[in-house]
């Protein structure tokens, strides 16, 4: 069936914010599909709440609604803008679940239909009973499991199941708030744990698959009940591991062509029976011993795993998912690859690894142990000649030092025999954790036998043996290998090739001929030049989703050390066009995600624009700038050194970009230049003169600039010296760090030390090798202080501020955590004047051609001090782009290739007459036992956008857009600290006179009744008489609760307090400023509905609108209409 | 790779183009010569290297790793390797353990006499063998020399006029009974299968629709069959040129019409033959189990399961003959069904083994002609 000509207009939703679980690969799914429905000419509404996306910029359809996702709101977008169709499919969950809301609600006329999946088919794949009634009609097996809407049901249930029993809440995410039981007393409170999560309160308490095989297909089905499947995703930890938590390998290596072929059988039936017309992915699990298969679950939505599928293969499963929803079928659509068609199956002569990203070390207290509930942040993919090329690439485009997979030291410290040590070994490859493939790596070197391995752990012989292969390789490195090096003869070209190709990447090969004790000066920089002697670099290979099969013309390439000839499909870039090369930012992790990506493909556009052949370097397969589709040249390479060089051999680029993909390309920089690369943009030694402390130090001081008193500190000593000339509290934090980690704000001599001394035993895993960078920095903390965001584009003449953003927190919140406002709210005119020409005078010293970020503090007293300066893309650009219109990363990027701010157009600093909010969303529900406080190190995962014309409700709207619905009565409760209290007062009396009944501990209370007349009902602090103030949380309604403790260490009352809010669901306020904001949003939201309510009696029931919010996409507010004179 | 513990003899594909893709050599038999083709599928190597279509082929395998899950015998096709040699990228070598595994494909290998090379950069060969066409080439040991491996590789019979048919053909007629499973039609209908080098898989697949089947070897005749008085005639896959076995489209012209009939991939190319249409041999043929298979009835799509190297010509197709399945990566003829006759035939492979079974009705489809034939 030919596109459908009864729709004119749909709506796209996106994910909103990155959570853990739900990451850019929405972004990179509805981005495909915009573009896929925009060559059919469709009129697209977006609504997304997420400001960092490529999506939401407005080039991707016609209007762009950065507002909540709410069915409220998005019922008043599809009602404003005449929309006919919905398309729920590509924005995750989010997306689904809005739909679902959306469609229960009966918000939309009658008329308007949902595509791609139906909410009969959602229903069908996401209830759990339909579900399985579904599964166990069809004649297939699904888990022994029932649903419980009670912790007495779950009980029940598990008497069937027996331990141990996985409770999953239905309609969460990730699996948020699942978990493994081994005994009652942990059911218990999983089941209660888990109720609570749902948002229908509902569990199914299910029977243990741990260790089986776990397998996913990708697949799509048309309404002709055309299906293929485009993927199969083998994951090589098995069940009890989440997929998202999971190493895992494409194609699927361990099952056999019956055994893969009647699980096609099987996944077809399920799509049929659901009523698929789009992409899906089913989930099976086998198991090992005995071949019974179940089906796990099916997701009618493209998915994490479909976005890897589509990377892994070259086939694009949101674009052709896309292109089904408005009525085409399998047999229209192409394979934009081989110009056949794209109902097949893609072949792979490669394997594609992917492997997660975590970051527990930013939640001290939570346990690294993986389960059912998604974990990681991020994930690098990898394409191999083989599985060990595949792994090890994948391992260190990770950047957590892991440069290949045995370079991580076994367990257990110096001292132990290695008896001790393989029986420490084997204790923790019973248990999932995330470096299990190490420890199966140090197992195995300590003699355990494969078997023993492959039983510990569940992971199939097969990939036991690659790891065996694994070590085999190394042994001829610290062999063969360094006993040549040592005598300085030459190695030949097939040893230099037999190692590469496993995957050895030469900084490993290098530590492991050093560590042989034979040539102990081996370094990097030594092996790379005796292996290009030896004339071995590797080959480019191109995805092309057909085996070879057929000739491909898309330059989508991936690096192998193991298929060294093929001149027939060398990639060859055109002579004609100058090339440029832009470095992506790896996996995505706390501090740095999303934001770079969008950077990365805005820039790639501008450069394609001015002419130039792009050429993209990323490991990360969530992204839109590793969708070849989306760039000129895309390479599919760990983002290190190695690997970088190699693509630059290969293209010869005229520039290199490393301003954009956050820290990861700019650490290496410096190294690219030494090899005589030709980086575009702000000189490296620039980029340095910033990072360098002491050079950064001396820079302010010449410009006559204020900066908080610093010192910095090899070791304790020199560290307590420091803060007690500058006072405290001061700042801490290691040099050379993105996402302010390890930062902390330290108020005694005492915490110092500790800090220190927990610095140095530890070491940080740094993005590269810093030798005699690894400093501590002491600042003085300004304490109250408002930090202040510069976003800037300078050309080495000229500097023009894009957005001065202010904080709503005070100084002392990683800028990435804080919840900020364009343009500044509290700021004077003269602070701000103070600011810019600041700004101005750190560019030109600094010569940054591109884009820059400054954070600046400002006193109570109005003084400012400039905190640091980064001279690349920050956080905060794709947000300031669309606050504010102004299309910064295009202009850095023609100031890059040569133009000048003047000739770009981009003069001055764009002043609007609207505010656009950002709030971060922190993922504290999954780090259980992590203390919750903002502090100077950053935790939040991902960033919603507010704007409207007033602040107030612009803030209200980033709040909701964050998950926190502040009802407009109710029940706060309220504990501040002594040096909050003051501030508190007429906060409190705004709330009472809006109505909201007030609750408070007792200090708190007394304060209230004595200095603000009101009377708030006492609650019991903890350790005092039951029930205290957890107990009533956890057992009564509460609208929001507001805790300030002195400093960032949140006290143990406030953890718990802080931690049964999280709990709950409820909103949390944890700083004056933040109550403070939100009480003037509730003030307007307020004014808004009262005047919303004269308005609506005057207009027919059927036009009037659901949220009490003014909706407006961003081409609106980007009109010059919007312009404000100064 | 070949791991350093494993001692292998160094080898090399050499083609009749003079192209050499050295390896290393594996199984007990150190040489091989045939015609050389690769394959796209990703798992199935076993029931690909006892197939009969593949006799007097060398199998080059795309996916990067072969050999992961061992050996079944319960997937064997036949019950010889029938690959005249195989050669992988990655053959895993050590010892196999999982739970369905019999042996290793090293050790099956070589208690088949089949001759194996690994460690082949197999994606050169895949592009070299896509750009210059299916080639004949030889695999041997590295040390005798490379003209005289060429020359060897020169010497290989080419494919076209090659009836290869009649050696992988049972000698002798045999017969096997229903495999009744509860969803097998009621009624037993004997039905005779003309032997062109048969899958076991195509005949278990005919045996649940209950059809009793009496084998009969490429060559027999027509009397030979009517003794057995069959109500419907089989005729299998197999290996080589088509219109080198014109005994065989004389027989089924002789059945058309007749009895109801029904053949597949080598099958079906003798049936067109018996129709009048002519065949050619493709540039690199069908290998794989990803091809898109287009009902131009309904407009359905299947995954199919492939291997061919000849293909039916659509422009000589008598007026009483439609092609009621076109492949739509190129366009190539995958079926034909008589107007007039109750006869069908597809290219492709409904029995997959390996490969996916969204065909897997068109046996049903063969049940349902004898049934409404006799009705």
């Amino acid at each position: 069936m030919p596109r459908r000509t009864d729709l004119e207009t749909i709506m796209i939703f996106g994910s909103g914010p990155i959570i853990i679980g739900q990451a850019c690969e929405f972004d990179y799914s509805a981005t495909q599909g915009c573009k896929a429905l925009k060559e059919e000419n469709y009129r697209l509404i977006l609504l997304n709440s997420n400001p960092a996306t490529v999506m939401t910029d407005p080039e991707f359809s016609d209007r762009t609604y950065v507002e909540p996702m709410t069915a409220e709101v998005a019922a008043d977008v599809a009602v404003k803008e005449n929309v006919q169709a919905i398309l729920p499919t590509l924005g995750g969950q989010t997306a689904l679940n809005l739909a679902m809301d959306l469609f229960l609600k009966k918000y939309l006329p009658p008329d308007v239909v949902m595509i791609g999946s139906t909410p009969e088919v959602i229903e069908i794949a996401e209830s759990r009973q339909r579900f399985r009634e579904t599964m166990t009609n069809l004649g297939l097996e699904v888990p022994v499991s029932d649903l419980a809407n009670t912790v007495d049901e779950a009980t029940a249930i598990a008497q069937k199941t027996g331990f141990p029993a996985i409770v999953r809440p239905s309609y969460t995410l990730g699996g948020t708030g699942g978990g493994v039981a081994y005994n009652l007393d942990e059911l218990t409170e999983l089941a209660w744990r888990g109720l609570t999560a749902s948002p229908v309160h509902q569990i199914l308490v299910e029977e243990s698959l741990i260790g089986w095989k776990e397998m996913e297909l990708e697949m799509i089905r048309d309404l002709d009940d055309n299906a293929i499947i485009v993927c199969g995703i083998e994951n090589v930890d098995p069940m009890g591991v989440h997929t998202g938590d999971s190493v895992t390998v494409a194609p699927i290596q361990t099952l056999t062509d019956v055994e893969y072929q009647s699980m096609r059988d099987d996944a077809l039936k399920v799509a049929r029976a659901v009523g698929l017309n789009g992409g899906c992915n089913i989930q099976f699990a086998i198991n090992p011993e005995t071949g019974r298969r179940v089906v796990i679950e099916m997701n009618p939505r493209v998915s994490r795993s479909s976005a890897l599928a589509s990377k892994a293969t070259g086939f694009p499963i949101a674009r052709v998912a896309s292109k089904l929803a408005v009525g085409y079928t399998l047999g229209e659509l192409k394979n934009g690859i081989t110009g056949k068609s794209a109902c097949f199956e893609p072949a792979l002569d490669y394997c594609v690894v992917k492997a997660p990203r975590f970051n527990f070390e930013k939640f001290a207290g939570s346990s690294p142990v993986l389960g059912l509930e998604m974990k990681a942040v991020g994930e690098t993919m990898a394409l191999g000649g083989n599985f060990r090329e595949a792994l090890q690439k994948a391992l260190r485009g990770l950047e957590i030092g892991q440069v290949g997979l045995g370079s991580f030291p076994p367990p257990g410290g110096p001292n132990l025999s290695d008896e001790e040590r393989l029986e420490l070994v084997k204790e923790k490859l019973v248990q999932p954790l995330p470096e299990r493939l190490s420890d199966v790596y140090h197992a195995l070197k300590l003699g355990l036998a494969a078997e023993e391995a492959a039983h510990l752990t569940g992971l199939d012989p097969w990939f036991i043996d690659q790891i065996r292969l694994i070590i085999e390789a190394e042994k001829m490195a610290s062999g063969p290998l360094a006993d040549l090096i040592a005598k300085g003869e030459k190695p030949s070209a097939e040893m230099w090739r037999h190692l590469k190709a496993q995957g050895l990447s030469d900084l490993r090969l290098a530590v492991l001929v050093s560590e042989s004790g034979k040539a102990p000066e081996a370094n990097q920089e030594l092996i790379s030049s005796l292996r290009l002697e030896a004339g071995v670099i590797p080959y480019f290979r191109q995805v092309d989703t057909c085996a070879g099969e057929f000739e491909a013309g898309t330059p989508y390439y991936y690096s192998s050390f193991d298929s060294p000839v093929s001149p027939s499909e060398e990639s060859r870039p055109p002579a004609d066009k100058k090339r440029v090369m832009i470095l992506g930012g790896g996996p995505n992790r706390i501090g740095q995600g999303i934001e770079f990506d969008y950077c990365c493909v805005k820039a790639s556009q501008a450069f394609a624009a001015m002419g130039f052949e792009t050429i993209m370097v990323n490991s990360n397969p969530e992204t839109v700038s590793t969708d070849y589709d989306a760039v000129g040249r895309l390479y599919f390479e760990p983002v290190t050194l190695e690997d970088v060089l190699a693509v630059c051999r290969k293209e010869k680029p005229d520039g290199v970009v490393v301003q954009l993909g956050g820290q990861t390309p700019l650490n290496l920089a410096m190294a690219l230049r030494a090899h005589g690369v030709p980086i575009w943009g702000t000189d490296p030694a620039s980029i340095f003169r910033a990072e360098n402390r002491r050079d950064w130090s001396a820079l302010v001081e010449k410009l006559g600039l204020r900066q908080p008193p610093s010192g910095m500190a090899r070791d304790a000593e020199t560290a307590k010296s420091i803060a007690a000339r500058i006072g405290y509290p001061v700042m801490v934090r290691p040099s050379f760090v993105l996402g302010g980690r390890a930062m902390c704000v330290i108020y005694n001599e005492h915490d110092l030390s500790e800090y220190v001394a927990q610095f140095i035993s530890q070491g940080l895993e740094l993005g590269a090798d810093l030798g005699d960078e690894r400093l501590i920095l002491v600042d003085k903390f300004l304490e109250g202080a408002v930090e202040v965001d510069v976003d800037a584009v300078a050309d080495g003449n000229q500097v023009v501020i894009a957005a001065i953003m202010e904080h709503i927190e005070q100084a002392g919140i990683h800028s990435g955590d804080s919840c900020c406002s364009i343009p500044p709210i509290t700021l004077p005119l003269s602070v701000l004047e103070g600011i810019r020409s600041q700004t101005r005078k750190l560019g030109l010293e600094l010569g940054v051609k591109g884009l820059m970020n400054i954070q600046f503090a400002v006193t109570k007293d109005n003084e400012i001090y400039v905190l640091e300066a980064n001279p690349r893309a920050s956080r905060t650009a794709p947000f300031v782009a669309k606050a504010t219109g102004c299309p910064i990363i295009e202009v850095a990027a023609k100031v890059m290739a040569g133009q000048t701010l003047q000739e770009t157009g981009f003069v001055s600093e764009p002043r609007r007459d609207y505010v656009a909010v950002k709030e971060a969303v922190l993922p504290w529900s999954r780090f259980k036992g992590a203390s919750v406080t903002l502090g100077p190190e950053m935790r939040s995962t991902g960033e919603v956008m507010g704007v409207d014309k007033n602040f107030g409700i612009a803030f209200l709207k980033s709040q909701i857009a964050a998950g926190m619905n502040y009802p407009q009565l109710g029940n706060v409760v309220l504990t501040v600290c002594d040096a909050d209290k003051g501030a508190l007062r007429p906060l409190a009396s705004r709330l009472a006179e809006m109505g909201y009944f007030l609750l408070a501990t007792k200090g708190t209370a007394e304060f209230l009744e004595k200095e603000a007349s009101l009377k708030p009902v006492v609650l019991n602090k903890l350790r005092s008489i039951k029930p205290n103030i957890v107990d009533y949380l956890s057992s009564n309604p509460v609208q929001f609760v507001v805790n300030t403790t002195i400093g960032q260490k949140a006290d143990e009352d406030s953890v718990l307090i802080r931690a049964e809010a999280i709990k709950r669901g409820i909103p949390l306020i944890t700083t004056m400023a933040g109550l403070n904001a939100a009480v003037t949003g509730l003030l307007a939201l307020k004014e808004l509905t009262a005047k919303n309510e004269v308005d609506e009696k005057s207009q027919p029931e059927s036009t009037r609108k659901h949220s009490p919010f003014d909706v407006t996409p961003l081409q609106d507010y980007h009109l010059p209409a919007h312009d404000t004179k100064i | 790779m070949i791991p350093p513990s494993i001692k292998l003899t160094k080898a090399a594909l050499t083609l009749d183009d003079g192209a050499v893709f050295e390896g290393f050599s594996v199984g007990e038999i150190a040489e091989a010569e045939g015609e050389v083709v690769f394959i796209t599928a990703m798992s199935g190597y076993q029931e690909v290297l006892t197939d009969p279509s593949y006799h007097g082929q060398i199998v080059v395998f795309t996916t990067a790793h072969v050999g992961n899950y061992g050996t079944h015998p319960e997937v064997d096709q036949a019950p010889v390797a029938h690959a005249a040699g195989a050669v992988f990228h990655e053959l895993w070598l050590p010892p196999v353990k999982h739970w369905l595994n019999d042996k290793d494909l090293p050790n099956y290998m070589a208690g088949r006499q089949l001759a194996g090379l690994t460690g082949v950069d197999t994606r050169a060969l895949t592009l070299h063998l896509r750009d210059k066409g299916a080639r004949n080439g030889y695999i041997g040991p590295l040390d005798q020399g490379l003209e005289k491996a060429r020359a060897k590789a020169r010497a290989v019979a080419p494919m076209i006029g090659r009836d290869l048919a009649k050696e992988v053909s049972c000698p002798e007629p045999y017969s096997l009974p229903p495999l009744v499973l509860d969803w097998s039609p009621k009624e037993t209908i004997p039905v005779a299968v003309i032997d062109f080098g048969v899958k076991k898989s195509i005949l278990d697949d005919l045996r649940r629709e209950n059809l009793e089947l009496t084998v009969f070897p490429a060559d027999a005749t027509r009397q030979d069959i009517e003794s057995l008085k069959p109500k419907g005639i089989f005729l299998t896959n197999g290996p080589g040129d088509p219109a080198a076995c014109p005994y065989a489209a004389e027989l089924a012209r002789e059945y058309l019409g007749r009895l109801p009939l029904f053949g597949i991939c080598l099958g079906h190319q003798i049936m067109a033959l018996a129709a009048g249409a002519e065949t050619y041999k493709l540039p690199f043929g069908h290998h794989g189990l990803n091809h898109p298979v287009q009902d131009s009835r309904t407009g359905r799509i299947w995954l199919t399961s492939q291997n061919h190297g000849f293909c039916v010509s659509p422009h000589k197709l008598p007026s009483n003959v439609r092609a009621s399945h076109w492949n739509i990566n190129d366009d190539t003829v995958e079926g034909l069904e008589w107007t007039d006759k109750p006869a069908f035939c597809v290219q492709f492979h409904p029995e997959a083994s390996p490969g996916p079974h969204d065909a897997c009705g068109l046996f049903k489809r063969f049940r349902k002609l004898l049934e409404d034939f006799y009705a």
